[in-house]
Parts: structure tokens; C-alpha cells; sequence
């Protein structure tokens, strides 16, 4: 257990998460490699489909990052992230047993570069912590 | 007032002499037990003219109101069977008419019925396939026309002369049509009509008024329906809780008035003081006592309210 | 449109408890609009059913199709293919029409509806579907204000509202409108409760309901 490595999708807005990160990048600070970002044009494109493939295809975790509330490019598509985001996460725990915190919704401004490391971190942490998913792992992430 | 009687019923009797009338209720048993229904005739006997049998009344079953006023009768009180639309088709409708007036019954009360989602037995089938108003139609048209919904005919002298009634609520909503849909049930044929548990006298006043005003009063018999409350706690709970029915805060406040032990007594006070003021009030021909499982408490309630003794017609 | 809601995960899982291949079968009719059993929520059940299955260390295999419509004939004839890829079942996520369509047109066929079906009705808003019909057969929504108390009523009332009207709710639930308090307030303030609508609506007749026995519609014009 000591040793794995989580493997965890993020699905990061284009106005705030994702430039958070391109701006962690420019600050050169460093975020576990673990997680592997997937651009989505704002969260309200966010699918419950795409975290349950996110599984199927051996995530260990999935996290969804949208602008602070309130601050949505398009007014309100990270609350409609963090409602379907609440509702798989009671879905996969009620359905399949699966520990709610593999899935979660952070929110985040573009010039939060370091808060973006934070969550990284920290989200790494929890699934290191919960240990690998219950699916296994059968084939590669999309 | 004076009226033609076209039945039986002690009840219709006592009103059409112009007589204040009294009606009880009883709740037959969760049981087969013919004693509890001799037990709770007892208090009610020539202390009322009619007593109300429920029909599995709030959905929960109980021995059937048929049955129940049956043993009623048998002690020597005459029954008003209640009939709910929830549990009965139009055709079991009339064939329990029939029986019911075969058997000696004299008095229908038709209601629509609580949903059965709080009583005992929720995943039931519900039936509705009457409502009250044409409930009242039918049996108007059994008696009257000897007709059955079919069309079919009743030989002459076989028809169920019975007595109906129905039910109003001035308390439920909304307020202003209140008044019309016991205009409908006049219209539909209705005898008599026994309101909801009355708390709230301006609102039933002004009911009162618009009833007499259209003329509801000359055609059918306005009986007000009074349960004293118990206590404070009761009070509260018919205010918050139960659908269509209206506690004043003043009611409130003069329950809180006076201590616990002392509650039961300032109820049965109010109580009086509204079937007194109920002899007074236009195109109110009568009280009906609501006191289910409280019903040894009839007779103190007819003595302090002076209703004794009973008129014999 | 008809409303229906996905099964418990649970009981559809029970349905394929011992099977190794399954199919599930969207519809893009009524339970597409209601978000019941289109394309995306076929997605869902696969995916559901596979990472289950992952879970347990099962052998499954999850097919996913969604027909046009599961209630015309045509549209299920283009199963043929699929159904001949031998499925240990077909989960149908259409109403419960779809299911019997395809159990008609497949006999041998392993079949389970994934959907409760629930009413027809419509879409108050994105998200809240209500009840509005139940096929009595005989529509007289113009006799009350354009709302229907054989749906809307809980019992149905000809002549409510019956005494359990408190505030606009009704007596089962404060969830629930009373339909009777929305006709009857229509009616007064439309002038019409003490003379068009004073007369009591007669007994309805439930011949033309589900009460006289299964319905069928024929249009001698339309058959072939």
C-alpha cells in the first residue's frame, strides 16, 4: 500500500483552474504528477459520465475544478458541476459502496496558483489515503 | 320550522318539528367487539337523537359503520350511518344503501373519506369513483325517483327511505367557496349537513350568514359540529396539524389561562357557551357533539349545555 | 409526455445477478425528454453495471443501444442484429411499453424494465416533472378552469374540494397543490363559481377509463 501511486483526473475550467495551473506552472511549483488534467471550457460541461469512465478506465479519484461561486464565465455552470457532483458522489457511495471523497468539487480563481498546488496536494493525499479504487485497474485512463 | 318527513329517522323527525337537535358519534372498534359499541351506546343514549357511526374514519379499519349502528340501534339509539366514497364503488354504493335501509338504518351521511395514505393501510386501492356530491345524488334518486344508477326500477314501497347527510367545513379552504360547495350538496338533495369541529365562531358566523342568505338554511338542516378541547396541547395540535380546521389564538390564549388540571373544565365551559350560542344563530337547527373516545363525557356536555331531555317525536 | 425514473440500482442488479452479457436498451421518445432512459442515462446504467461488476471481480459485459422509439414495431425490428449476438439479457430503459414491445417481437428473449414508469405529464421546470393525465378517456379539463381533478385531485373529485383543502395544499401532503382550491379560485374570480359552475358535475362515467378493461385504438383509415 506504501508505495501506490493514485492516479486522478481533474476536470478543470479554461477561466479559472486551468490557468491556475498554467500559472503554477510559470511560478515553477511543483504538483504531484498524479494528477492528470482534463480542459473543459467551464465546469457546467461537467458530465457524471465522464467521472464514471474516469473509473472504468482505472482513475483512483476525480475531482472537478470550477470558478469560486458566484464568478462563472457563464453565471452558473460550476453550481450545476458541484449539484451533479454531489449527486454522483451520494449515486457511487449509495449504489456502489464507493468511499464518497474520490469524487469532489473545488472552486478556484485563475490567479490562485498555489491554492491550485494546494488542491493537488491535498486531494492526492486523501486518495493515497483511501487506497486504490475498488474497480481495479484494467485498462488505461482516455 | 316544520317540515314534510318523508322517513323514519328520529332525527328527521326531531327537526322537522322545529326541535334544536342533538348528534353524537361513536367510533366502532379495531375489533369484533360488540361490547364496545354497548358500552360507548350507553353514554349516548337519550342523551342524543342520532349518533354518528364513522366509516373507518382518517383510513383506519374498524368494524363497519353498517355493523356498529346495527348493535347502536339495538340499544335503543338510532344510528346515522357514514359512508365514505374512498373504499366503495358506485355499485357496492348501492347495494349497501339497500341493505342499510333493509335493515332498519334511517340516516346516510356521506363523505368523501381521508385519504388512505394516514391511515393503516396505505397501499391500498383507492375507489372514488362517486364523490359526496354525487353520493348524495344517488341516494336522493334511490329514494325519490326509485332508480337505481342503472335506471333500473324499484318496485313502489321497496325504495331505502333514508334520511342523508353530508358534511360542511366553513374552516377549509378556500374560504369563499366554502358556502358554494354545500350549495352544491343542497342541490345534489341533501337532508342534513353536520360541519367540521367549529373553534373559529366569526368565521363560522359569517358562513352561517351567507348560507341563510342564500336560502341553503330553508332546504336543508345546518347542524354545527362541536368537540370540546381537552387541553392546551390538543388546541395547539388542531392548529398546526389537522387540515381544515381554524383554533383563534384567542382560544388558544384561554386554554393557556387557566392550569393544567383545570383545562378539560374550561373546554367543556367553551363548548357550552357555543351551543348556546349556536340556539341563537339563524339557520342553525342543531349541534353534532364530536367527542370519539370521549364519549362517557356526552352526557355532562348535554347537562351543562341544557340540551336534555331529548324531544320524543 | 411519459415520466418514468430509473429502477433502485439495486433491483437491477438483482435482474442480472447471474448474467454474463448484458444490453441495455435507451429510448429517445418520452424518457430521453424526462431524463429517464435516453442515451446519456443508458450511459449511466452501463458504466454503473460495469464498474459494479469490476468491483465484485465479475465477468460482465455491457452493451449499450438506444432505439428511436421502443413503442413502434420498426424501431424495435432494428434489435434483430444485437439480439442475435445472443444476450444473457436486455435491460429496456424505456416506459414499460418499450419492454413489452421488445419481449413480443423477441420471445426467447431475457427482458427487464430498468424504469418505473410513473405518470404523463410535463416539465414544470428543468428538473420537476408533474403529473397532468391519467387517460380517463373522456376529457373535460374545459369544465374545470383547463385543470384536471382526475389526475390533480388525490380522490379524484367531481365537486371539490373536499374538507382537507387547508392553504392551497392538500390533505396528503403540504407538498402537494389542492387542485380543487387552484379550479374553485379560478371560478370565483372569473365569475363563474355561483352560475356556470354552480351545478353539480355529474357522475363520471370510468367506461372510457382503464376501469372498462384494456383500450385499443383503431384508425381503419391508417391500417394496412
Amino acid at each position: 500500500m506504501s508505495d501506490f501511486e493514485p492516479r486522478i483526473i481533474a476536470f478543470c475550467c479554461q477561466y479559472c483552474a486551468y490557468s491556475a495551473a498554467d500559472m503554477a506552472g510559470s511560478m515553477r511549483l511543483q504538483y504531484p504528477t498524479n494528477v492528470e488534467i482534463v480542459l473543459m471550457p467551464c465546469t457546467g460541461r461537467f458530465d457524471m459520465l465522464y467521472a464514471l469512465k474516469a473509473f472504468e478506465g482505472g482513475a483512483d479519484g476525480v475531482y472537478v475544478a470550477g470558478c469560486l461561486e458566484g464568478t462563472c464565465h457563464f453565471l452558473e455552470g460550476n453550481i450545476r458541476a458541484k449539484k451533479r457532483v454531489n449527486c454522483l458522489r451520494a449515486e457511487l457511495s449509495k449504489n456502489l459502496g464507493v468511499e464518497e471523497d474520490r469524487i469532489r468539487m473545488y472552486n478556484l480563481s485563475a490567479s490562485q496558483g498555489p491554492r491550485f498546488v494546494e488542491i493537488a496536494k491535498e486531494f492526492t493525499d486523501v486518495i493515497r489515503e483511501l487506497g486504490p479504487s475498488p474497480f481495479g485497474k484494467k485498462e488505461q485512463a482516455a | 320550522m316544520s317540515r314534510e318527513v318523508r322517513t323514519n329517522s328520529n332525527l328527521e323527525k326531531v327537526l322537522a318539528a322545529g326541535h334544536f337537535a342533538v348528534t353524537g358519534e361513536l367510533g366502532p372498534p379495531r375489533s369484533a367487539d360488540r361490547a364496545e359499541v354497548i358500552e360507548k351506546a350507553k353514554h349516548l343514549k337519550d342523551n342524543v337523537d342520532s349518533v354518528n357511526i364513522t366509516d373507518n374514519q382518517t383510513a383506519v379499519v374498524r368494524m363497519s359503520s353498517l355493523a356498529a349502528g346495527l348493535i347502536l340501534q339495538e340499544q335503543g339509539t338510532e344510528a346515522n350511518m357514514q359512508m365514505v366514497c374512498r373504499d366503495r364503488n358506485r355499485i357496492a354504493m348501492e347495494s349497501d344503501i339497500l341493505g342499510a335501509a333493509a335493515l332498519g338504518i334511517n340516516n346516510l351521511l356521506v363523505l368523501s373519506g381521508d385519504h388512505q395514505k394516514f391511515g393503516d393501510h396505505p397501499q391500498a386501492k383507492n375507489v372514488f369513483d362517486l364523490d359526496s356530491v354525487n353520493l348524495i345524488a344517488t341516494i336522493k334518486m334511490m329514494r325519490d325517483e326509485r332508480r337505481l344508477l342503472s335506471g333500473q326500477e324499484l318496485p313502489e314501497g321497496t325504495e331505502p327511505r333514508l334520511f342523508i347527510g353530508g358534511a360542511f367545513n366553513p374552516f377549509a379552504d378556500p374560504e369563499d367557496y366554502r358556502v358554494l360547495r354545500a350549495a352544491k350538496k343542497v342541490e345534489a338533495g341533501v337532508d342534513f349537513l353536520q360541519s367540521q369541529c367549529i373553534y373559529d365562531m366569526p368565521r363560522f358566523r359569517k358562513f352561517m350568514a351567507r348560507a341563510v342568505d342564500m336560502g341553503l338554511t330553508e332546504k336543508t338542516y345546518f347542524m354545527a359540529g362541536i368537540t370540546p378541547l381537552k387541553s392546551l396541547g390538543m388546541a395547539k395540535y388542531m392548529k398546526n396539524n389537522v387540515p381544515g380546521i381554524s383554533v383563534p389564538d384567542e382560544m388558544i390564549s384561554r386554554m393557556a389561562g387557566v392550569p393544567k388540571e383545570k383545562q378539560v373544565e374550561e373546554g367543556i365551559k367553551i363548548a357550552c357557551e357555543q351551543i348556546d350560542e349556536m340556539k341563537n344563530t339563524k339557520g342553525v337547527a342543531g349541534v353534532h357533539l364530536m367527542l370519539i373516545e370521549w364519549e362517557h363525557m356526552v352526557p355532562t356536555i348535554v347537562k351543562e349545555a341544557k340540551l336534555n331531555p331529548r324531544p320524543k317525536v | 409526455m411519459i415520466v418514468a425514473e430509473r429502477k433502485p440500482f439495486d433491483e437491477i442488479k438483482s435482474f442480472i445477478a447471474d448474467k454474463k452479457k448484458v444490453l441495455v436498451v435507451g429510448c429517445r421518445g418520452c424518457v430521453t425528454v424526462c431524463n429517464a432512459g435516453g442515451t446519456k442515462e443508458v450511459g449511466l446504467l452501463a458504466s454503473e453495471l460495469r464498474l459494479d461488476a469490476q468491483k465484485d471481480g465479475r465477468d460482465l459485459t455491457v452493451d449499450e443501444h438506444t432505439l428511436e422509439r421502443q413503442c413502434d414495431p420498426e424501431y424495435i425490428e432494428e434489435l434483430l442484429e444485437l439480439v442475435e449476438k445472443k444476450y444473457d439479457a436486455i435491460l429496456s430503459m424505456a416506459c414499460s411499453v418499450g419492454p413489452q414491445f421488445i419481449v413480443a417481437r423477441y420471445p426467447e428473449q431475457d427482458v427487464y424494465p430498468s424504469l418505473n414508469t410513473l405518470f404523463m405529464g410535463g416539465a414544470k421546470q428543468h428538473g420537476i416533472w408533474v403529473e397532468r393525465c391519467q387517460g380517463c378517456g373522456n376529457c373535460v379539463i374545459h369544465n374545470f378552469g383547463g385543470m384536471c381533478p382526475i389526475s390533480r385531485c388525490a380522490k379524484s373529485l367531481q365537486n371539490g374540494p373536499c374538507g382537507g383543502s387547508a392553504d392551497g395544499v392538500c390533505e396528503i401532503s403540504k407538498d402537494v397543490e389542492c387542485i380543487w382550491h387552484l379550479i374553485t379560485t379560478k371560478m370565483m374570480e372569473t365569475g363563474k363559481a355561483e352560475t356556470e359552475f354552480a351545478p353539480a358535475q355529474p357522475i363520471k362515467d370510468w367506461s372510457t377509463s382503464r376501469d372498462g378493461g384494456p383500450r385499443t385504438v383503431v384508425r381503419e383509415e391508417l391500417v394496412k
